[in-house]
């Protein structure tokens, strides 16, 4: 930046006397407006559809439900009086943490085994895993509810050819909350083992030849080398996909649709019924603003260790 | 502390590239030894193959009177320093120097004694508390020394430890490693392709060529008696000049060297007897520049007067280095920096032939 003003200063000297057009030449040729101006469409787009619909969203959950008086926080009282609503925050809680670590936990195993494939084959079963991530998620989510159906199913069917009852995967609360959480790690898990493959390719092996001579096992080059030189990378994947697996729509809305008797919804769904299904779009802003903080909390400390052990290590 | 025994050493890659092919090595107790040679000559190799990095595809290794073949390097009692350090970026200086012990269940006093005293030989107390980012190359290097030194292992192991660093932090750290030695008198095989490293740090220099050992001897024995062209050529900066020659009768009974159709210059009678049987044969006369000075000691036995003509001048301050051709062959005497020699002149040389070296054309043998 420093080298930047210095060349411009240096071109636009002879021309400094000429006052008004040399000050707006000076001004465009400086590297922070020229930076500014080339991000300026990011800027505009982030501002139209992030900043300005959440602000709206902020100032629609403080109307009533005929979006004519301002109720403050009303509405959030009334949703977290609300037993459904409470049911909503327990799902979403249970459905997003117990499914980032499935996926975190099957993401690093696969990632291990991944790590260890020789050469070529490595590539193919990289690509195989990554499938079920780059299938449309309500595609994949279809064909999940279908073998879940529980008449025509795949799954029952071969319980039936073990001599098996059916189950009614979708039709009891507590079996339909295992399955959507199984179909939301099945669908997230390629994401942490294609972030912890790039991770542990880039320990370097010499870290592990050192631990080998000092004594370590292989469970105590995990502890001791592996997991230390990628928290920063378990760090932001476990943050990013609690993001996006707390504001998941697809998967709950297509498999159950929020039931069975609501124990399935999760806040993005059940702001979905609210708002849009039954008309009450104040309510439905206040539903889907209750991940704010919960998330805000949550990316703030991750971050913070993030940095700090950037700081640390960064050589 | 412990000897070390390389018997028949074989590594073959997939695709049967043979980087080791069948060395045999004795490390004695307390000895350093260096292995020395350009890159893939299969120097390092053979290090990770006695740190157990590296699997031994024939032959055997022993450490301390155990063979080690299938110890895994844990099991070795073996420590290493690596090229890029390999510190632990996540541990202070202190934690990267106990892990070794804390793996191996050591008291936390005596941990601590021992990180003290290497720390104390080393000169990096004041820097334990330190992560390795905050360290310069050639502290790294020491916390590296460091995490060797607290274990008291049998044999140290050095890969290319001086490769990372400026040239003046080089020396410095070569005096260290000289010094950490003198003190703490552990078998060590060190690893470089420095062959400067090598003579000032071994007790024996292992030169190493296409996997396998070319010459193994003191430094003085290389430097003065290579048996190959090979070692002859690597050992030595600037490096011996090499000429093609004939070996051809002189009067009086005598032999002479001759170099083309410029150059002849008499052999000392006392190597007569050793040249012989190549008389008229396709040779290689080699000559380091050291052994080509300035006119000034003619009339000594076996220092020969030779005039030629300067190509490129190169004043170095403590020496001047003299670039000629003789026959289309480079040549480069080593003289004193007050000297007249200019481009495109004659200069009376001497040659000490007494420094003399005759190689067959083909083997690179030296006769």
């Amino acid at each position: 930046m420093a080298d930047g003003s210095g060349i411009a200063a240096t071109m636009t000297s002879p021309g400094a006397g000429r006052v008004p057009m040399g000050m707006m030449q000076r001004f465009l040729q400086r590297r922070s407006t020229v930076a500014f101006l080339l991000c300026l469409p990011l800027i505009a787009l982030i501002a139209g559809f992030v900043i300005y619909p959440a602000f709206y969203a902020i100032y629609l959950s403080m109307l009533n439900k005929k979006m004519t008086t301002f109720v403050g926080f009303g509405n959030f009282a009334f949703l977290l009086k609300r037993h459904t609503f409470q049911l909503v925050i327990f799902q979403s809680c249970l459905f997003a943490v117990t499914a980032v670590v499935l996926k975190a936990i099957l993401g690093f195993i696969l990632a291990h085994l991944m790590h260890n494939i020789p050469g070529g084959n490595q590539k193919i079963w990289r690509g195989l895993l990554l499938v079920p991530w780059v299938i449309p998620l309500a595609l994949s989510t279809l064909t999940w509810w279908w073998m879940f159906d529980p008449s025509y199913s795949a799954f029952n069917w071969i319980l039936n050819q073990f001599g098996l009852e059916n189950v009614p995967w979708l039709g009891v609360g507590w079996i339909a909350r295992i399955c959507t959480i199984t179909v939301n790690v099945w669908f997230g898990t390629p994401f942490f083992m294609i972030m912890y493959l790039a991770a542990l390719k880039s320990v370097p092996e010499q870290l592990y030849e050192a631990a080998a001579i000092d004594g370590a096992n292989a469970v105590q080059k995990l502890f001791f080398v592996t997991l230390p030189m990628m928290r920063n990378i378990i760090s932001i994947t476990v943050l990013f996909s609690l993001i996006v697996t707390f504001a998941d729509f697809d998967i709950v809305r297509i498999l159950t649709g929020g039931g069975p008797q609501d124990m399935t919804h999760v806040f993005a769904t059940y702001a979905f019924q609210v708002g849009i299904q039954s008309g009450d779009i104040p309510l439905g802003a206040a539903d889907s603003l209750f991940m704010f903080p919960i998330l805000a909390f949550a990316a703030f400390f991750v971050l913070r260790g993030v940095t700090q052990r950037t700081k640390e290590i960064a050589t | 502390m412990a000897e070390v025994s390389v018997r028949k050493v074989v590594k073959e890659y997939d695709g049967g590239v043979q980087a080791v092919k069948g060395i045999d090595l004795e490390i004695a107790d307390h000895e350093f030894v260096v292995l020395v040679g350009p890159s893939g000559c299969g120097k390092s190799t053979t290090l990770r193959m006695i740190a157990g990095l590296e699997e031994i595809t024939g032959g055997e290794i022993w450490i301390g009177g155990d063979v080690v073949n299938d110890v895994p390097p844990r099991d070795r009692d073996i420590a290493m320093v690596f090229q890029n350090y390999a510190l632990y970026p996540h541990m202070s200086v202190f934690d990267n120097m106990a892990f070794g012990l804390k793996l191996r269940k050591f008291p936390k006093d005596e941990i601590k004694r021992r990180v003290d005293e290497a720390a104390r030989i080393l000169d990096i107390g004041m820097l334990l508390e330190r992560k390795p980012r905050a360290l310069s190359g050639g502290q790294r290097q020491r916390v590296a020394m460091g995490r060797a030194i607290v274990r008291n292992p049998k044999v140290f192991l050095f890969d290319e430890p001086l490769s990372n660093l400026d040239a003046k932090l080089r020396v410095q750290m070569r005096t260290e490693i000289k010094k950490v030695h003198q003190t703490v008198k552990t078998t060590t095989v060190y690893v470089t392709h420095d062959q400067i490293e090598a003579m000032t740090l071994a007790d024996r220099v292992v030169v190493m060529n296409h996997g396998i050992i070319e010459q193994v001897g003191t430094p003085q024995e290389l430097y003065h008696n290579p048996t190959s062209r090979f070692v002859a050529g690597f050992i030595g900066s600037p490096a011996m000049n090499f000429l093609p020659c004939r070996i051809e009768e002189a009067g009086g009974g005598g032999l002479l060297v001759r170099v083309g159709s410029a150059l002849s210059i008499p052999i000392p009678a006392a190597r007569t007897a050793r040249y012989a049987p190549f008389k008229n044969k396709e040779m290689v006369f080699g000559i380091r520049p050291e052994h080509l000075v300035e006119r000034r000691e003619v009339g000594k036995a076996g220092f020969e007067p030779v005039e030629l003509l300067v190509d490129v001048v190169e004043p170095m301050g403590m020496e001047t280095m003299v670039h000629f051709f003789v026959d289309g062959a480079p040549v480069c005497a080593r003289i004193d920096p007050a000297t007249h020699a200019a481009p495109e002149e004659m200069l009376a040389l001497t040659a000490d032939m007494n420094q003399m070296h005759i190689m067959e054309k083909d083997s690179g043998k030296v006769v």
